[in-house]
């Protein structure tokens, strides 16, 4: 990669922009396309405020992150997505923000449906404000093949997205989704700060992946500031990312099993998923884990005695927790459904960059936890969680094995912070450093999470670029469709359960 | 089978008593805000600290403003975060544990010192003779960032069960007597409420759920959104959060349909 023009960093690494040699465009270009065909995966491809471009690719056995930039001379360039599918929606997302088109991209759509930020440059030559979902949908023609439209306002409590169908009879021959509906600009509300608002920003992200994006953001604070964070408030963090994932998980399974009528376990997970978003509204007041973090610590403390108050609550909701669950893998009208739908091939996932459950799911070891140590990780490893089988069954499995090991975490973490006297509040960040890069990536419920920030002379951010796992792996519940009957894509959908606002920003 | 069964025993009934009881809020839930104007540095009288505003300059959305010096919260963009609390030297301003935060107009919003907090009134008779014993509602999420969608869905659970009290989300519009709206409207998402409004048979109601529907929460000042529900629909019922606790959101519907006491 060095020859490329490629420089290691480790995640939540700040490095000076000056340190980060711009190549030429041939070699950027080279050097992603070489480094995903050796194995590296490409976490992140963005444009920063002076129109340069800027890739992350991650060596996750080698646990380092390859950061890399080139300049863009012309409004158009030569797309590397033809030889690295990675970077298809990277791609698109940087024509739509800043209107450089990728020569040859075979899939060129609009991502997120707003107008350009480059005044005067659009990559479609649009001339009005976009309207969202209006684009040239895949087709498929001939006798009895029809189409099915459903969204962006769905049947249930869930976030807006267009779907598209292609179906003959029953069978879904390609699906093809279209966000964008829960644009809010994030990313532009990121820069010129960190602003008042910037932590909120990042907590809203995602309101279901508080934690994740919330440290990720604070980690990127403390890169850029120079700062460590004391090893009792990280493990605090992890305790606040892991109760977010148990809650998630449960309330997933809870759902999975609604979607094939099982409704015992429906039922209770519904409920018990509310006892662990209650036990982070003990230490923070939130359900969702909203101001648990700041920048340098942590807001609210976990102290000694309330993790002594907590132990028996948890293990309360772990034990019903089970409980519920286990009636799933007893049920064969559950396994029947779960096992027959929803495939993801392992190469397939790998050769589009799925990452987190969904991969794990497929067989692909990928856990930002391992392969990048962040916060209390390294000590306290949590061990990977690993199907087989890519669908909808291993996605279900993947997460059961997780809840028990983020409760093993939990247990372990809440016993040790009983024993330990709390820190003392964190002191007020001194400025970031100007000029520089900082990356920081966390392992979310539903996996990578990546925030990449730039500081300009001031130490303000120029750029702040965000990837929800979900940027990864929608395209993977496009796949899982393939196939697959039509009244199927409810337990599909729901095996990723994906954020729409994690993705549209 | 026989599995199943013993869970069901093991899991054991589980709906609150609510609204008979109140459930246990953890000790670090932030309800309500309250403002001391006696303890206030503008007011207090020992001066020491006049013109103080510091808990309007630490609110990241600009929902604290003064009034004769005094801190006025606007709680429809208010987050709930610890901000404003942390930042007054005098302890002015300190949050309650009281869930009870809808209104029925946009005004009440606003928590000062000394004016009493005005509470949703329920429907007028007409109304209530339609909706009081059922209301259904489709619930549209307008941008935002889901939290709020969690506990608008956490109320269909069996710990909430919603339905006791004769509501209901509903699958299509056209089913619904009025509508659920989370998120700030996001531009992209305007027509799709409108239609969706327009789908729902007269009368119908709307509903705003979070600072977001209420007025653009933390993407207030986006240019991407339009600042709320009310920007596109009328609204009949505002229940501020960040997102709000599911108690406090059940509390609203539950005013509105005059299930509770105006004293509850």
């Amino acid at each position: 990669m060095k020859e490329s023009g490629f420089v290691p960093i480790l995640n939540g690494q700040a490095i000076p922009l000056s340190e980060i040699p711009v190549s030429s465009l041939d070699d950027f270009q080279n050097g992603i396309v070489q480094g995903v065909h050796d194995g590296l995966r490409l976490a992140c491809l963005c444009v920063d405020a002076e129109q340069r471009m800027l890739s992350v690719l991650a060596d996750d056995a080698a646990k380092q992150l390859w950061v890399g930039r080139s300049r863009l001379a012309q409004a158009s360039y030569s797309s590397i997505t033809p030889h690295c599918v990675q970077a298809s929606l990277f791609e698109r997302e940087i024509a739509e923000q800043f209107g450089f088109v990728p020569e040859g991209h075979p899939w060129f759509k609009p991502v997120r449906f707003h107008a350009s930020w480059t005044e005067g440059r659009d990559a479609w030559g649009r001339t009005s404000t976009p309207a969202p979902a209006v684009m040239d949908f895949f087709t498929v023609s001939g006798e009895e093949v029809h189409e099915v439209a459903v969204g962006p306002v769905h049947a249930g409590v869930i976030e807006p997205g267009h779907f598209r169908f292609q179906c003959h009879g029953e069978t879904v021959l390609h699906l093809e989704i279209a966000l964008g509906f829960q644009h809010r600009g994030i990313e532009r509300a990121m820069v010129g700060g960190p602003h008042p608002l910037s932590l909120k920003h990042a907590e809203t992200v995602s309101g279901d992946a508080t934690i994740a994006h919330a440290w990720a953001y604070c980690r990127n604070m403390e890169g850029l500031a120079g700062v460590t964070v004391p090893p009792r408030s990280e493990w605090i963090r992890g305790v606040a990312l892991e109760l977010e994932r148990m809650a998630n998980h449960v309330g997933d399974l809870g759902a999975l099993a609604g979607d094939v009528g099982f409704l015992p376990t429906a039922s209770f997970c519904g409920r018990i998923r509310g006892e662990w978003l209650n036990l982070s509204a003990e230490v923070c007041g939130s359900r969702l884990g909203r101001d648990w973090l700041k920048p340098g610590g942590l807001r609210y403390e976990l102290e000694p005695d309330l993790a002594e108050r907590l132990l028996p609550r948890m293990a309360k909701a772990w034990q019903d927790t089970r409980d519920a669950i286990e009636l799933l893998w007893g049920a064969a009208s559950v396994m029947n459904r779960f096992e027959a739908a929803g495939h993801v091939d392992e190469g397939q996932a790998r050769e589009i960059g799925m990452v987190g459950l969904a991969a794990r799911a497929c067989g692909i070891g990928l856990d930002v936890r391992k392969d990048h140590p962040f916060g209390p990780y390294a000590d306290h490893p949590v061990p990977v969680s690993l199907a087989e089988s890519g669908n909808v069954h291993s996605r279900a499995w993947v997460r059961w094995l997780e809840l028990a090991e983020s409760y093993r975490f939990l247990t372990e973490a809440l016993q040790g912070l009983a024993l330990a006297p709390a820190d003392p509040a964190p002191a007020a960040l001194p400025p970031l450093a100007p000029d520089s890069l900082c990356v920081a990536l966390t392992e979310g419920w539903r996996g990578e999470v990546l925030h990449l920030a730039l500081t300009d002379s001031k130490g303000r951010f120029s750029r702040y670029k965000i990837v929800d796992p979900s940027f990864h792996n929608w395209f993977g519940v496009a796949l899982a469709m393939r196939g697959e009957q039509i009244s199927d894509f409810p337990i599909c959908n729901k095996s990723f359960n994906l954020s729409y606002c994690g993705h549209d920003l | 089978m026989i599995h199943i069964l013993l869970s069901r025993l093991r899991q054991g009934h589980r709906t609150l008593a609510y609204p008979k009881g109140l459930p246990i809020l953890p000790e670090r839930f932030r309800g309500r805000p309250a403002v001391d104007a006696s303890k206030c540095a503008n007011t207090s009288g020992n001066g020491a600290e006049d013109g103080c505003q510091l808990c309007a300059d630490v609110c990241p959305t600009e929902a604290i403003k003064l009034h004769d010096g005094v801190p006025q919260i606007d709680l429809g963009r208010c987050l709930f975060c610890p901000e404003c609390e942390d930042a007054c030297p005098a302890g002015a301003i300190r949050y309650s544990g009281d869930h009870r935060l809808a209104v029925r107009d946009r005004k009440d919003l606003v928590v000062g010192s000394g004016e009493e907090y005005r509470l949703a009134k329920a429907l007028d008779s007409e109304l209530m003779r339609v909706f009081g014993r059922s209301l259904k509602l489709r619930v549209v999420s307008a941008g935002g960032c889901n939290g709020c969608e969690v506990d608008v869905n956490v109320l269909q659970t069996i710990t909430w069960d919603l339905s006791r009290f004769g509501i209901s989300y509903v699958a299509s519009p056209r089913h619904a007597d009025g509508l659920l709206i989370c998120g700030p409207v996001t531009v992209n998402m305007e027509e799709a409420l409108r239609i969706t409004y327009a789908a729902i048979p007269e009368p119908k109601l709307v509903i705003a759920v979070g600072a977001c529907a209420i007025s653009g929460g933390p993407f207030f000042s986006q240019s991407e959104q339009f600042g709320g529900a009310a920007s596109v629909v009328p609204v009949d019922l505002f229940i501020p959060g960040c997102p709000p606790h599911p108690l406090t959101i059940l509390d609203g519907l539950l005013r509105l349909l005059g299930k509770l006491g105006t004293n509850a």
